[in-house]
């Protein structure tokens, strides 16, 4: 299913805290629903590029999540604000207008599409990467695919999400797993740790691991998962114009050599397709 | 309708050579995009005689009202252009012109014969903001250099060759009447301008390449001016481009001298900015005054 050709104006219908993040919700009356992995366009009809031309072009936001809503589909999406970008979309009230294109770039193969013999999941988020992984474990589970889920945070200021996104009812949902650098909220560590012991398990090589994050944890997944001989997907980020192939500005190295355009041969990454997942 | 070059287009806004990849468009679109085409001639992007993997990351940087680009010409090369690239692009509603660019009148030669033979061809592009390998020098800040190719590609090809000139010069006329002198048929205007950043993170340039081309808005009114000053020497017709936005900006070219303005940066922003823009040119040209 392609996106609607061109740009569309979306209405905001709800935009919360939740922790350090916000996640605000848009009412897409054309497009197609996405699917785990695409991501959207995005810039506020109004106050984009208005003080000192800052933001100018649309930022690339991956989906948290989407549901069928009345005439339309609800989108969800969890930013943190980082830049004029990030910071305007942060300040969004219902009823403002957001330019949307997309849902655009490809999406995460199931387990068995990845590697025929594989049985289940291991999702590894870390920060605002756990967005995707939220869209990504609703479709698992709805699937019947076992799964283990592994979010990492920095510290408690640069966390949230996991109440609308990661829970049933009042707690986390038993396949999840936490991992924080300052040790606010489960392992006091990296959330890479929790992903080597898992794959030292003797069922590793039963798993197709998905991953999104900062480019430093992506690479560690990366890596670990190429010792252990595990497929990933790798959800990766890279400084784009467009989104739809037009600028060339989202290039990634390739294993074989040459570069890949992440807008249109992404944002989903085969974990042996890129040599390293170099800062974006 | 606007004629250009014995071309005849439906309106007169077309894109800028490398800001939009139509094929890669129609795989996210789908066909939609050949419904609704934004533009009334397609320019490719350029081709160079080998095939290129264009510029290490990081390739872009935003800027106020602009944005910094340094790409590297990525291309399949004119061999794979020829087989791969021209067929899907000559399914596109509009005429095609070619954008070409070599590092030598060999090469620049070669690939003039070869484009200008096919039939889905309407026009070629010469992008000259290339060094000459022979002398040195960027073909197109050195009007000599800019007259002796025209000259030598001239010959060629019956079709319209246009050349695309860069702002990195302190007299944009001298060039593009050595061009009109060489035989062109057209120049069009302007290339990105030589601009440079330091991303505040690392207190390292921005770009990978240290420096690249800046557009959008930012650049307009000195893209304005460029073209005011070298439809004022020349009497061949001129593309105008640089920052347009809207179809306000687009007038603004228009009623400078320019005979069609192209898009670049905003169909980042607006898929169908090309489209949208054609359309309010209409009613901001003809019909009401100017809201700039």
């Amino acid at each position: 299913m392609t996106a609607p050709f061109g740009r569309r104006l979306c209405e905001v219908a709800a935009n919360e805290a939740s922790g350090g993040y916000r996640i605000f919700s848009l009412l897409d009356r054309e497009g197609p629903a996405p699917q785990p992995g695409q991501f959207y366009m995005l810039a506020s009809a109004h106050g984009w590029g208005e003080e000192g031309g800052h933001p100018f072009l649309p930022r690339a936001i991956s989906v948290a999540e989407a549901a069928p809503a009345k005439n339309g589909v609800r989108l969800d999406f969890l930013v943190e604000g980082v830049g004029p970008g990030t910071d305007r979309l942060c300040e969004l009230e219902a009823g403002e207008g957001v330019w949307v294109t997309g849902p655009l770039g490809n999406s995460f193969s199931t387990p068995k599409q990845v590697n025929p013999g594989a049985a289940g999941a291991i999702l590894v988020g870390g920060g605002i990467g756990i967005a995707p992984m939220a869209i990504w474990r609703r479709h698992l589970v709805e699937q019947g695919i076992p799964l283990r889920v592994l979010l990492g945070f920095r510290n408690q200021e640069h966390s949230g999400g996991l109440d609308e996104l990661f829970c049933s009812g009042d707690s986390l949902c038993p396949d999840v797993r936490l991992a924080s650098e300052d040790g606010h909220s489960g392992h006091h560590g990296y959330v890479t740790d929790l992903l080597a012991a898992m794959l030292a398990g003797d069922d590793a090589s039963s798993a197709v691991v998905y991953s999104c994050g900062p480019p430093a944890m992506l690479e560690a997944v990366r890596s670990l998962c190429a010792e252990a001989g595990v497929a990933c997907e790798l959800a990766m980020e890279s400084p784009m114009a467009c989104g739809f192939g037009a600028c060339f500005g989202c290039a990634v190295p390739k294993v074989d050599g040459g570069y890949m355009r992440l807008c249109v041969d992404g944002p989903v990454v085969r974990g042996d397709a890129v040599a390293e997942v170099a800062h974006a | 309708m606007p004629e250009f070059c014995g071309i005849q287009l439906a309106h007169p806004v077309i894109n800028a050579s490398g800001t939009y990849d139509a094929i890669a468009a129609r795989k996210v679109f789908g066909d939609a995009l050949l419904e609704d085409f934004p533009f009334s001639a397609f320019v490719s992007k350029t081709i160079t005689p080998e095939p290129r993997t264009g510029n290490e990351p990081r390739r872009l940087w935003e800027t106020p009202a602009g944005m910094l680009n340094s790409i590297g010409l990525p291309n399949k090369g004119l061999e794979g252009f020829l087989a791969e690239d021209l067929p899907q692009l000559a399914e596109l509603p509009v005429p095609l012109i070619v954008s070409v660019m070599a590092t030598n009148r060999e090469d620049f030669s070669r690939l003039v014969k070869a484009v200008a033979a096919r039939d889905e061809v309407a026009a070629i592009e010469l992008n000259v903001s290339c060094p000459n390998v022979h002398s040195g020098l960027i073909v197109g800040e050195q009007p000599s250099e800019t007259e002796a190719l025209m000259e030598a590609l001239r010959p060629l090809t019956e079709k319209p060759l246009i050349v695309k000139l860069t702002p990195n010069v302190a007299d944009p006329g001298a060039v593009a009447v050595a061009a009109e002198q060489g035989g062109a048929d057209a120049v069009s205007l302007i290339n990105t301008l030589k601009a440079s950043a330091i991303d505040p993170r690392t207190r390292e340039p921005a770009l990978a390449a240290g420096h690249g081309g800046l557009s959008g808005p930012a650049v307009r009114p000195i893209a304005l001016q460029q073209l005011r000053a070298v439809a004022a020497v020349t009497e061949i017709p001129t593309i105008g481009m640089g920052g347009i936005s809207s179809g306000a900006d687009a007038a603004e070219f228009l009623l400078s001298g320019a005979a069609l303005v192209a898009v670049g940066t905003e169909s980042f922003r607006d898929p169908r900015a090309g489209a949208r823009i054609a359309n309010e040119l209409e009613t901001d040209m003809y019909e009401a005054p100017l809201r700039l």
